[in-house]
């Protein structure tokens, strides 16, 4: 057993009797192992995919060094973002400052790779040192003739929240003054998808065979020129709203572009993204196709999931990602295949999309905000679950204990979005769920025997 | 040729490009961090940003595949303003309580550095508030990224860790090992090697089990294994300690302060791969056991046996041309190793720019180094580039030479650190005779494949 500190104790619920009380949207508590990252982070991960564009990281290696090549985003074309670039601050440049280095790193990358755009991501130390990354960047950008824009991402300042915002704002910047190829009357922004594993292609081709036109995708798969078209689309479609909520909100601002939120994993949240588009465009020659692309889908898919329910019918699930929206659509996918989940999680997740949570999932469903391994673990045993959701640092959680898992984080290689990714994810659940190897594993026989001696004992008790 | 032929590039002379382009190093927490997972119950805690810890966790979660818990002091704006010492000791206090840890390792951050936080003062705070007897042994190293690799950082919480535990006390017999950074398989093999020679060492950092441990019956919140805190006191009154690798020489290391205060002599020997270099590990070790031991008879039937693949190998590996890049001390132990079978290691890179790797890598080298290059302070781009010239048969180091590998069509044997492409990085043995054997057999299966894959006819016999 392990102590839940006292100052975690207001982000985890179980759900039952007691009143709903969750706190959230906090910074993440010293000495707590939080699997949140920085501000940085949710800068750089919100504009990785862009793949025409210079990534330089402004400060020491290690920002750089850990997010290269670290996402499963796909381009059709150049690949520019899976190259790492650091300005590798060293002591001397810490001391007398970094501008320098920064203009020289700039321009000559600019000058090698001739990229549509640069961004710059100030790092823990930029501010500290007073490096003028605003000047350098206009500099810049007057003297290549390209958008040089600075990434406010101190590392420090704040959450991975304030990151996404951040990214937003940078993004946000690229927009307009652009006007080349024609933009039809149904045309849309896809937000928040970013193209993993060529997530944002399975999308992109609904939309295609629905009749509406894809302006942009911010970022999956991601180019500088349709990011600066981006304003003239009609509606802006925001999966991840966690990251991109705060753009679409800027763009309705400016250009009076209406969003919706939406998520494209799982069936019937797939199915309701594509009808939401459509009803928003309310032309029935779009509606027809839509109700038709979905029916064929449907059909397409259904009896293959309905087989791994069979198997799969009655087992446990825990989920911990790092945006709520996304979270939600897991725990409906899950039922399809017969699936409880009994703990979900997010690193991110606001007031609003808890109690949502808390809405959709059973008794005694435990709900927790920024949890650490030490609880994670400790649920996961609690609730005796036979599969976890969740990325890279929770993986070895469950593989320690026995317990299946499936990658749903942003180094996925496997498409889960769309309907297409819903028959992923359940052979993905099923091929981890119903391994033969967990037969060794320690764990799964010291819990099948605690389960035994409680069966006794009720038996015991019974008689 | 023309940037080839420059003079070979040193640390102190001008780097290919301003920016680094795909790092070949990784930042000096995360090697404090690693050292500090080979202390038994010991919880690493980075004083930075909640960024820094995780980043580093998934980095080497990726390549261990086992949980890596390290905590963070996780710095708000109002912490780079203030310092962070409330931050600092509210994480002591949380990890005390909930991982109850013998050691705490704090490993510093370049933002708490350049803010000008005083570690080592608020933890003389932390442990005067904490009830008496109650405060874990804390453990502070000093590691801003902008200052060296992980490999900086990782000596650097080395000696930290000596510094504040060892004592001295009559001489014990006992070996201390510090093994550079290699893998837990390597440290599992170095042990029984010792132990094999009747030596009884105390290695540190040992991560042999707590990164690469069995599969659980209950959760541990930090993994079993390390090396006992009591061994690491008596680190003080050792015959010796035997450091591996050629580029760590010098003062900083933990060896040099055993010696400078225990007067515990230091023994600097190369990362023993290859039989020269093995050959010499052994002489070390065989000089400091007990009884003078010869090298055990196991050992020499496995140097025989590599001698006679050697034999059996050389004709498809002679004259070949490598390029090997890592942690210096890696690097130049495998230059040493390709050296004695006949490649040419024609590029020898390392992210680090610790002065003397040049001359290192030419120390190991006994069939001439007029061909080789040696580039400190390089970066993945870099050594594309120099690939693109060079044309190597075969390219030598960690996954992250995938990409160039890919790219120009060249071979890659993945060895080192990390290995985030394939399972099992954590079990590859690269030291002594037997880790030697595996590296031969791979490199040479490797270029026979490569011919053979390529080969319009597919013999199927070599």
């Amino acid at each position: 057993m392990i102590e839940i500190l006292d100052e975690r104790k207001s982000q985890i619920y179980e759900k039952g009797s007691q009143t709903f009380e969750l706190s959230c949207d906090k910074a993440s508590l010293a000495g707590s192992v939080s699997q949140r990252a920085c501000v940085f982070c949710g800068s750089r991960v919100v504009l990785y995919p862009i793949a025409d564009a210079v990534h330089l990281v402004h400060g020491p290696i290690g920002c750089a060094a850990y997010t290269w090549d670290i996402r499963g985003s796909l381009s059709s074309g150049p690949e520019l973002h899976r190259l790492s670039f650091s300005t590798d601050l060293r002591e001397t440049e810490v001391i007398y400052g970094g501008e320098e280095k920064l203009y020289a790193s700039l321009t000559e990358l600019i000058d090698t790779y001739r990229p549509k755009a640069a961004f710059v991501y100030a790092t823990c130390i930029v501010g500290l040192i007073g490096d003028d990354v605003q000047s350098v960047c206009a500099r810049v950008e007057k003297e290549q003739g390209i958008p040089v824009v600075p990434v406010h991402s101190e590392g420090f300042r704040g959450t991975k929240k304030d990151g996404y915002r951040a990214a937003c704002e940078a993004l946000f910047r690229l927009m307009g003054n652009e006007d080349g190829g024609s933009v039809g009357p149904f045309g849309i922004n896809i937000l928040g998808d970013f193209n993993l594993a060529g997530e944002t292609w399975i999308i992109k081709e609904y939309y295609r065979q629905m009749g509406v036109d894809v302006v942009s995708c911010m970022t999956g798969d991601g180019r500088v020129d349709e990011i600066r078209r981006s304003y003239r689309a009609s509606l802006n479609v925001v999966q991840c709203s966690g990251s991109m909520t705060h753009l679409a909100r800027m763009m309705e601002q400016a250009y009076g572009i209406p969003f919706k939120r939406v998520s494209y994993f799982g069936i019937e949240d797939t199915a309701e993204a594509l009808y939401m588009v459509a009803r928003h465009f309310d032309d029935p020659g779009v509606i027809d196709r839509t109700e038709e692309l979905v029916r064929s889908e449907v059909n397409r898919i259904y009896p293959a999931i309905r087989e791994y329910r069979t198997a799969l019918e009655g087992k446990k699930a825990g989920i911990y990602v790092g945006g709520s929206f996304k979270a939600f659509s897991l725990v409906k996918a899950l039922r399809h295949l017969g699936i409880a989940t009994v703990i979900v999680g997010s690193q991110t997740g606001n007031r609003e999309d808890y109690e949502y949570l808390r809405e959709i999932c059973a008794e005694g469903t435990i709900i927790v905000d920024d949890t650490n391994p030490l609880e994670l673990s400790q649920f996961m045993m609690e609730k005796n679950v036979d599969l976890l959701i969740g990325g890279v640092k929770e993986r070895p959680i469950a593989y320690k204990m026995g317990i299946g898992f499936c990658d749903h984080n942003h180094e996925r290689k496997l498409a889960l979005a769309g309907f297409e990714g819903m028959l992923n994810f359940c052979r993905e659940v099923y091929s981890s769920v119903m391994s033969p190897v967990w037969k060794f594993s320690p764990a799964r026989h010291r819990q099948a025997q605690l389960g035994r001696a409680c069966d006794e004992q009720d038996g015991r008790a019974a008689v | 040729m023309s940037r080839m032929e420059e003079p070979l590039y040193n640390g102190s002379e001008p780097r290919l490009s301003v920016s680094t382009r795909n790092a070949c190093k990784l930042c000096a927490p995360l090697g404090a961090s690693i050292a500090f997972r080979g202390i038994e119950n010991c919880i690493p805690l980075v004083h930075g940003s909640q960024g820094c810890s995780t980043y580093i966790r998934r980095y080497v979660i990726s390549h261990f595949k086992e949980p890596v818990d390290i905590a963070s002091s996780n710095f708000s704006e109002s912490s780079a303003i203030f310092g962070g010492g409330e931050n600092l000791k509210k994480a002591l206090d949380n990890l005390v309580r909930q991982y109850g840890p013998e050691v705490i390792g704090i490993a510093t951050t370049c933002l708490s550095e350049t803010i000008g936080d005083d570690v080592g003062l608020y933890v003389d705070e932390y442990r005067r508030s904490a009830r008496p007897g109650a405060a874990p042994v804390i453990v502070h190293a000093s590691t801003p990224s902008y200052r060296g690799t992980h490999m900086e950082g990782y000596h650097e919480a080395v000696r930290a860790v000596v510094k504040a535990m060892a004592e001295k006390g009559s001489c014990n017999g006992t070996v201390n090992i510090i093994p550079g950074f290699l893998s837990p398989e390597d440290l599992r093999h170095l042990k029984e090697v010792c132990s094999d020679f009747g030596v009884v060492s105390t290695m540190l950092p040992d991560y042999s089990e707590t990164l690469d441990g069995e599969s659980w019956d209950r959760y541990q919140k930090l993994s079993a294994g390390g090396t006992p805190v009591d061994a690491i006191r008596k680190m003080g009154s050792a015959v010796g300690t035997i450091q591996l690798g050629r580029t760590c020489e010098g003062t900083g290391s933990a060896a040099a302060w055993l010696d400078e205060h225990f007067g515990v002599p230091p023994l600097i020997t190369g990362i023993p791969i290859g039989i020269r270099e093995t050959d010499r590990f052994f002489a070390v070790l065989s000089s400091l056991s007990p009884l003078k031991t010869k090298t055990p008879g196991k050992y020499e039937k496995e140097r025989g046996r590599l001698v006679d693949a050697y034999i059996d190998g050389h004709k498809y590996v002679f004259g070949k041309r490598a390029v090997l890049y890592g942690e210096a001390d890696f690097v130049v132990a495998m230059a040493s190793f390709l050296d004695e079978i006949g490649v040419v290691p024609v590029f020898c890179a390392t992210g680090a720019h610790p002065g003397g790797f040049r001359s290192a890598v030419l120390s190991v080298l006994e069939n001439g180094g007029e061909n080789v290059l040696a580039l400190e302070d390089g970066d993945f781009v870099g050594i594309l580039e120099a690939c693109e010239e060079l044309k190597p048969d075969i390219v030598i180091g960690s996954s992250k030479g995938y990409f160039l590998s890919r790219r120009l069509g060249i071979p890659l044997v993945r060895a080192g650190f990390p290995i985030h492409d394939r399972i099992g990085g954590q079990r590859i043995l690269h030291v002594c005779y037997r880790g030697t054997q595996q590296l031969f057999d791979r490199v040479v299966n490797t270029l026979i494949e490569a011919g053979q894959n390529a080969s319009p006819v597919g013999y199927s016999y070599i």
